[in-house]
């Protein structure tokens, strides 16, 4: 449970995934964001204005996936780092996932890496297919995974195998 | 002995905000900032910031403190002193600072105190040890000047600035072994919780730390689990193997200057300690002296800032210079709506305590 040690349970996380039906779509958002915290960059983030406005800046982001299409804009703008895209239909076997990130070094196209859940924990391989790190994302990268269909839902964050962050 | 419209005491988000609104009403402002650099807390956070988009969230704390530094700069109704601490204040009304290996004397109309927070300590056993620190001089050491603060830590305490320190400890290549939190809840912001935890870091409520392990430094934490009532809970004493232990158990408002000019003090335990009574605009029960940002109660950046404005404005007003009113709504609406969650109900009922 979130509150209890930063990992959001089953149902606290049903109510932020977008349907299997519009994942099965194309490349749609997914904000991990399940707090009233007094917060609003994604808002201002968005070109597709996919955000909601907010009625009051305490409120929880709330997505109209028809209006997202992927583009990835808003991950580099959540100061909660709680923003990922999502290409379930990548390739016939992998989807893609795009994720923040801020450690150093920065992984590099085509290598293979450890994918990780929500815990921390070892779920599999991925390999970057993109590291994207202009000067408008301010130090935050954003780099795109091709992982497993089967761990899509659950890979949220990546370790590099040739060693983690000591060169940085 | 220098005169002067508004003195204000600290350079962080409070008082640099504060000085550029009263100097924009046409008032002539002394800063005074014991430091040797402006931006007080910004300085060490180089996070994206939470908060308004309106008041620069999204921005990392360090580019917040440079935006603001050269506006500062800039102005020449605003006189920057570093490196002077504020000692004192007067019955007749004058303030006095060490500055560089002298005292400077100031007599201003109005002074606003912005001198921010510092760290709280706990009880356990070595915890005198070299190794222990507090979360704010491992940011120092790490963000301001490039010093490794050790190679594994434990973290104590799950609040925004535990989890943010954690964060930034990770990013320098630093091991934090877990992140200990005595309540049941992790008290900051669950999605800062969950970006350390996704990188492998476990976080431990109902967990304290016991004791310091070590004859000379650090080698080491005791730690337990606990119960509701803060209790040990036989059999879950644990050693763990860190040489640096991050003490992040909250601030509380760095207040002597207000005590010592006889405003009215209340203990409020939402707001962090004792903190002065103030009216909506800021100003103590002591007429003409201000205060803005964590030495009114501890809350964050954006409210530091919103305050400074609405507390420079308001010494600017006091002193007849001609301000909108319409400005000072905006202010007042936009420090409501940021408190109006969840999140913001016990700087609501702490405030509801010592607003007058
Ligand atoms: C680790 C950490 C992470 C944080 N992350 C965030 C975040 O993500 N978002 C957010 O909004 N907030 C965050 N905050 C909180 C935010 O930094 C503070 O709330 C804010 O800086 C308070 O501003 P201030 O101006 O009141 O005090 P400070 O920034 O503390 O500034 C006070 C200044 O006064 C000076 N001073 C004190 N006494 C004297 C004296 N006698 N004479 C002269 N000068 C004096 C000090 O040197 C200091 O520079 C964080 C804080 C910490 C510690
Ligand atoms: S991915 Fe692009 S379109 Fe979708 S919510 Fe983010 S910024 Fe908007
Ligand atoms: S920017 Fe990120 S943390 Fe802030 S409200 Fe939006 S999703 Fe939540």
């Amino acid at each position: 449970m979130l509150k209890k040690d930063g990992v959001p349970s089953p149902e606290e996380l049903e109510g932020v995934k977008p349907s299997q039906e519009r994942l099965e779509e194309g490349p749609v958002v997914i904000v991990e964001c399940m707090q009233e915290i007094p917060c609003d960059p994604c808002y201002y983030a968005c070109p597709k204005e996919a955000f909601r406005p907010f009625g009051d800046i305490n409120e929880k982001p709330e997505i109209d996936y028809e209006k997202c299409n992927g583009c990835s804009i808003c991950i580099a703008n959540c100061p909660g780092l709680a923003i990922f895209v999502l290409d379930y239909n990548y390739s016939e076997k992998e989807g893609l996932l795009k994720i923040p990130y801020e450690l150093k070094p920065l992984p590099e196209k085509e290598e293979k890496v450890i994918v990780l859940n929500r815990a921390g924990e070892e779920i599999g391989k991925g390999r970057v297919v993109q590291v994207l790190n202009t000067k408008k994302q301010d130090r935050t990268a954003i780099i795109s995974i091709a992982v497993p269909k089967e761990i899509l839902m659950d890979a949220r964050h990546i370790r590099l195998i040739r060693g983690s962050t000591d060169e940085g | 002995m220098r005169q002067t419209d508004l003195a204000i005491i600290g350079a962080g988000p409070a008082g640099l905000a504060a000085a550029l609104e009263a100097a924009t009403a046409g008032a002539k402002v002394i800063l005074l900032e014991r430091d040797e650099w402006l931006g007080g807390q910004l300085v060490k956070q180089t996070h994206q910031f939470f908060g308004s988009k309106k008041e620069f969230a999204g921005m990392r704390g360090i580019d917040i403190a440079t935006h603001f530094s050269e506006q500062i700069e800039k102005n020449k109704d605003i006189e920057v002193f570093t490196g002077a601490t504020a000692l004192g204040y007067y019955e007749d009304g004058v303030l006095t600072a060490a500055y560089s290996g002298r005292m400077l004397k100031i007599k201003p109309k109005t002074m606003l105190v912005a001198s921010g927070a510092m760290e709280k300590m706990i009880p356990f056993n070595n915890n005198d040890l070299p190794g222990v620190y507090g979360a704010g001089a491992v940011q120092t050491l790490m963000n301001v000047y490039g010093v490794a603060p050790g190679k594994r830590v434990l973290m104590v305490g799950a609040g925004n600035i535990g989890l943010i320190v954690s964060y930034q400890l990770m990013q320098a290549g630093i091991e934090v072994e877990a992140i200990i939190e005595g309540s049941s809840q992790v008290g900051g912001y669950w999605v800062h919780a969950s970006k350390i935890r996704r990188m492998g870091v476990p976080i431990l409520t109902n967990h304290t730390i016991l004791k310091a392990i070590g004859e000379e430094k650090v080698e080491g934490a005791l730690i337990t689990e606990i119960d509701e009532n803060w209790k040990p809970l036989e059999g879950t004493e644990r050693e763990v193997s860190v040489d640096n232990i991050c003490l992040a158990v909250g601030l509380s408002p760095l207040a002597e200057l207000l005590w010592q000019a006889g405003c009215q003090m209340e203990f409020s335990p939402q707001l962090g300690g004792y903190v002065p009574v103030r009216d909506e605009d800021l100003e103590t029960s002591q007429e003409g002296i201000y205060i803005a940002g964590d030495v009114a109660g501890i809350e964050e950046a954006t409210s530091a800032i919103l305050e400074g404005q609405l507390a420079g404005i308001s010494a600017a007003r006091k002193m007849g210079f001609a301000v909108e009113d319409k400005k000072i709504e905006q202010i007042k609406e936009n420090l409501k709506s940021l408190r109006a969650g969840p999140v913001g109900e016990h700087i609501r009922q702490g405030l509801a305590q010592v607003e007058r």
